[in-house]
């Protein structure tokens, strides 16, 4: 095998060394009855090349190996990618290295990853980034349990009933065993979260909003930070697509004290839905708090400025059972590829790129709805709407996709049980007007 | 003395990307706007994040001498105790590359996501095979995120049989994680010694397993790289308390084709993708960390779940005793890919022989050390030896200094100061991927810096000299942080 680099002589000379007469000899610490009797039943090794073939025609299962059109997002969004993402995150040393443990010889993960944060804080307004985290539900989760753990008093968050449906089942997963609650805030019939349904909630120990929510409707965050500091409590935001920043007033204008973001949409492959990007902000005075990694500024001994993983107290390996979470891995190499990404679009292409999400958005609105489609909210959205589809649209959408590769919204049944026939569509940067106008043409 | 691969070369310095900027550059070239500009009202918008303005060689630049900084496997040995950084095969990113993989919507539909559903359903089923398990998933985002799962699901198991258990064992030579991991779920860790011999005393563990303990997490083998002899007694023990045994697969790498943990009491068991199943550590993540479990905790594995019916593939959600998700999708597919192609590359005799090459190269150092470090556990190792400073520390010399001037040698360090009950550890992991020759240049650079600790300790207390930066001061790092430029 290509990969074992062991010729005979040197398995001879190494167990000559190792004082033993044969590779067996060194399983001898495990009992014979722990031993399997049956060996793998694991098909035998392939070639590169038959490997290539096997991986193609299971790739090729999957429609994404065509020529699609996505009109779909719901926390996976389609993106153009620029090449030189691709070409510099394959660099083996960002790929193969381990977390910066050693930073005298880490130096390029630390820097990348102290320029990630900052952007990060640059495009939330926020004062502290973490390191990243494994995507966007999980960030929320943690989030929810830093404000039910500093709450004493009340063992119930509240989370808007327009968060991703999955964060929401993240959530109750990750609370639930320590006999924590989440509680619901209802949507109004604009299709945004019920804010005087909220300011009734009594016993609350933060709240949770989504915005742009899982409508892709853009929430007032302002009035949710008035009724959290009534209440005393910690004021939690998250978003599904991070490019909506590059053009709405971002989180921490609002006063949000935790921000937790998908960063998938930063340069990062939809790939079946991971590994994205997990994005966790803070307010300074929530630095402690947040758990993952950081990276900070120091100098070497001779004065040499540097980077270091830093407030390594909060974390698992050293505060074990006491840790603020217990979060080791997280999903370092996209957080490279979003700095990447970050670093490539500047100001001037975050700005026009989100943009052109919110034109192309608009006009597959209008352009669905004169196709007899009904417009269910007249809200400010971004890049994504819910429309309600005309009757025999659910069997023509399969269609589309069979025979035309174009995924034509999400179906929102499942998630939704009230919203019978209605679905989500995307528009994003990829879709050319030519292609909303097909679309159009096809589903009449 | 073989030469060492440690030498000295250019190595640009780079600033940081805004202090690069210049106004009106951009690295994209921005798609064409053909639809009409649509304006969202102006309380809605905000000021554009202050990004960097570059060019694109100015970020192909930037990146390329930043990558310069690091050291990988691609680089040399990295012999950094239960980590397992093998060689991470390059055409794992080939294929998890293809267009109908990176390019493919969560929410296709199972019609038209064929491809990832089976090749999901064909790595649930060889891991399970290994593992020697009834079912597995997939979805856990990492190995603590499936410590969690596999944690969460005894706590559901512990609920419906209508009485939950507050406390879990977890022994000295555990991974950091494990009590994190349990706290997680209430569970209050009560930690236990190994015995004398760097192993689990049966005895030990029957004294402390009660009937409000929900059971024990055994990493397998320990961090001490030695097999828990006993633990089909200690399983036992705990079964018949009513509790479970929680498997921390991490160190699989040594065991592949020759223990199935499923079949010596363990009851559910993580697997980390990234170490064992070579996919890349990218300096941190992402990696995948599948769990596999028996029967018994079947009904709480994470939703959705894939099927097989007849020839095509689906999730189901329908699980009512289900803990529910634990990501927002399905995991971590495209690092799940990596690990297939590497199965499907290795076979059922190259992943036996992975393993017993990484227990000889082990051992192979562990004798060849041996007196120059001290070995504080003197018995055959499987796939990692842990060594300690207590010869060097006569000369005031410490596992750290070693460790910094290893990276003069050129090599990257073992992991040091882990696991906590070796006092000054120094934790050597070779992998199967690498030569007798690598391994000797590092056998040989160990020998030479302990004699350098002898000769001259002021050297070592003040290496690396050969890296881009020296030690870098962590204790201001975290008195002020400095989180941002």
């Amino acid at each position: 095998m290509r990969y074992l680099p062991h010729t005979k002589e040197d398995i001879e000379t190494m167990l000559k060394v190792a004082g033993v007469s044969s590779i067996d000899d060194l399983f001898l610490s495990i009992p014979d009855d722990l031993k399997t009797k049956d060996g793998i039943d694991i098909p035998e090794g392939l070639s590169e090349w038959e490997l290539d073939t096997h991986m193609e025609e299971l790739a090729s299962a999957n429609i994404a190996s065509k020529n699609y059109k996505y009109f779909i997002g719901a926390g996976s969004y389609d993106h153009y990618i620029p090449a030189i993402i691709p070409y510099l995150i394959s660099r083996s040393e960002f790929m193969t290295a381990y977390t910066p443990y050693q930073p005298e010889v880490s130096q390029g993960t630390l820097q990348g990853i102290y320029e990630f944060q900052t952007m990060i804080t640059q495009l939330l307004g926020m004062d502290v980034a973490t390191a990243s985290h494994y995507d966007c539900g999980t960030a929320l989760a943690e989030a929810a349990l830093i404000a039910l753990k500093k709450n004493k008093k009340s063992n119930k968050i509240a989370v808007s009933a327009l968060t991703h449906p999955s964060h929401r089942q993240i959530i109750q997963t990750y609370i639930s065993p320590s006999g924590y609650e989440i509680v619901e805030i209802p949507y109004t019939k604009e299709g945004l979260t019920d804010i005087n349904a909220l300011k009734d909630m009594d016993d609350i120990a933060g709240i949770a909003i989504q915005s742009p929510n899982f409508f892709g409707n853009i929430e007032d965050l302002k009035t949710f930070k008035v009724v959290a500091d009534e209440k005393k409590i910690l004021f939690i935001t998250s978003f599904t697509e991070a490019l909506a920043y590059g053009l709405l007033k971002n989180p921490g204008s609002f006063g949000a004290d935790l921000v937790a973001g998908e960063g998938q949409s930063l340069g990062i492959s939809k790939s079946f839905g991971g590994p994205g990007l997990g994005l966790l902000a803070g307010t300074k005075k929530q630095m402690r708090n947040l758990p993952g990694r950081y990276i900070g500024k120091t100098k070497d001994a001779n004065g040499k400025e540097g980077f270091v993983l830093t407030l390594a107290t909060r974390e698992q390996h050293i505060k074990r059972e006491k840790a603020s979470s217990n979060i080791c891995s997280n999903n370092g190499l996209n957080a490279m590829v979003a700095a990447m990404y970050l670093a490539t679009v500047g100001k001037i292409g975050i700005r026009e790129i989100a943009q052109q999400n919110h034109d192309k958005a608009m006009y597959l609105k209008k352009t669905l709805e004169k196709a007899g489609f009904e417009s269910v909210f007249d809200t400010p959205f971004f890049n994504e709407f819910i429309l309600k589809a005309p009757a025999g649209f659910k069997q023509k959408r399969i269609g589309l996709i069979k025979n035309k590769y174009i995924f034509a919204g999400i179906c929102l049944d499942p998630f939704y049980p009230e919203l019978k026939g209605h679905y989500l569509f995307c528009a994003t940067e990829t879709v050319s007007k030519n292609d909303i106008d097909q679309l159009a043409k096809e589903v009449q | 003395m073989i030469q060492q691969p440690g030498t000295s070369g250019l190595v640009l310095n780079e600033a940081l990307l805004w202090d690069k900027s210049r106004d009106g550059r951009c690295a994209i070239s921005l798609p064409k706007q053909d639809v009409d500009r649509a304006t969202l009202d102006d309380s809605l918008t905000g000021d554009i994040p202050d990004l960097p303005q570059l060019s694109e060689l100015d970020v192909v630049r930037h990146y390329t001498r930043l990558s310069q900084w690091n050291f990988g496997v691609d680089t040399g040995m990295y012999p950094l105790g239960s980590c397992t950084m093998k060689y991470n095969p390059k055409t794992n990113e080939v294929q998890a590359a293809r267009k109908g993989f990176a390019e493919a919507h969560p929410l296709a539909g199972d019609e038209f996501s064929q491809g990832s559903l089976k090749l999901m359903y064909n790595l649930e089923r060889y891991l399970a095979e290994l593992t020697g398990f009834e079912a597995v998933t997939l979805q856990p985002a990492a190995g603590a995120h499936g410590e969690l799962t596999g944690m969460l699901m005894m706590h559901a198991y512990f609920a419906k049989k209508g009485k939950q258990r507050s406390k879990i064992i977890i022994p000295d030579t555990a991974h950091g994680t494990n009590p994190a991991s349990a706290a997680l779920c209430g569970f209050e860790p009560i930690n236990v010694k190994s015995g004398p011999d760097g192993i689990l005393d049966p005895e030990t563990i029957a004294a402390v397993m009660d009937e409000d303990t929900a059971g024990i997490m055994v990493t397998n083998p320990n961090t001490l790289g030695l097999f828990e002899s006993n633990i089909k007694k200690i399983a036992d023990i705990v079964h018949s308390k009513g509790g479970l045994v929680y498997g921390d697969g991490a160190n699989m790498n040594a065991i592949m084709g020759i223990v199935k943990p499923g079949e010596i009491g363990i009851d559910v068991l993580h697997l980390n993708l990234h170490k064992t199943f070579s996919t890349p550590h990218g300096g941190g993540g992402p990696g995948s960390g599948p769990v596999a479990v028996g029967k018994r905790l079947e009904p709480f594995l994470p939703v959705p779940r894939v099927v097989k019916e007849l020839d095509s593939y689906k999730f189901i959600t329908d699980c009512p005793e289900t803990i529910g998700k634990i990501h927002t999708f399905y995991g971590h597919f495209g690092i799940m890919v990596r690990a297939y192609a590497y199965i499907l590359s290795m076979g059922a005799k190259g992943l036996l022989d992975t393993s017993r090459l990484a227990v000889l190269s082990a051992n192979y150092i562990k004798e060849s050390l041996k007196g120059t470090l001290n070995l504080p556990y003197d018995r055959p190792c499987m796939h990692e030896c842990v060594f300690n400073d207590e010869i060097q520390q006569k000369n005031h010399i410490t596992t750290v200094d070693m460790a910094k001037r290893l990276l003069d040698y050129g090599f990257h360090p073992p992991t040091i100061y882990f696991p906590l009950v070796v006092h000054g550890a120094f934790m050597v992991e070779p992998t199967e991927s690498e030569s007798k020759e690598d391994i000797d240049q590092f056998i040989d650079a160990v020998k030479a810096i302990a004699k350098e600790a002898k000769e001259d300790p002021e050297k070592l207390r003040k290496a690396p000299f050969l890296t881009k930066v020296t030690r870098l001061d962590e204790v201001t790092a975290a008195r002020k942080p400095c989180l941002k430029g």
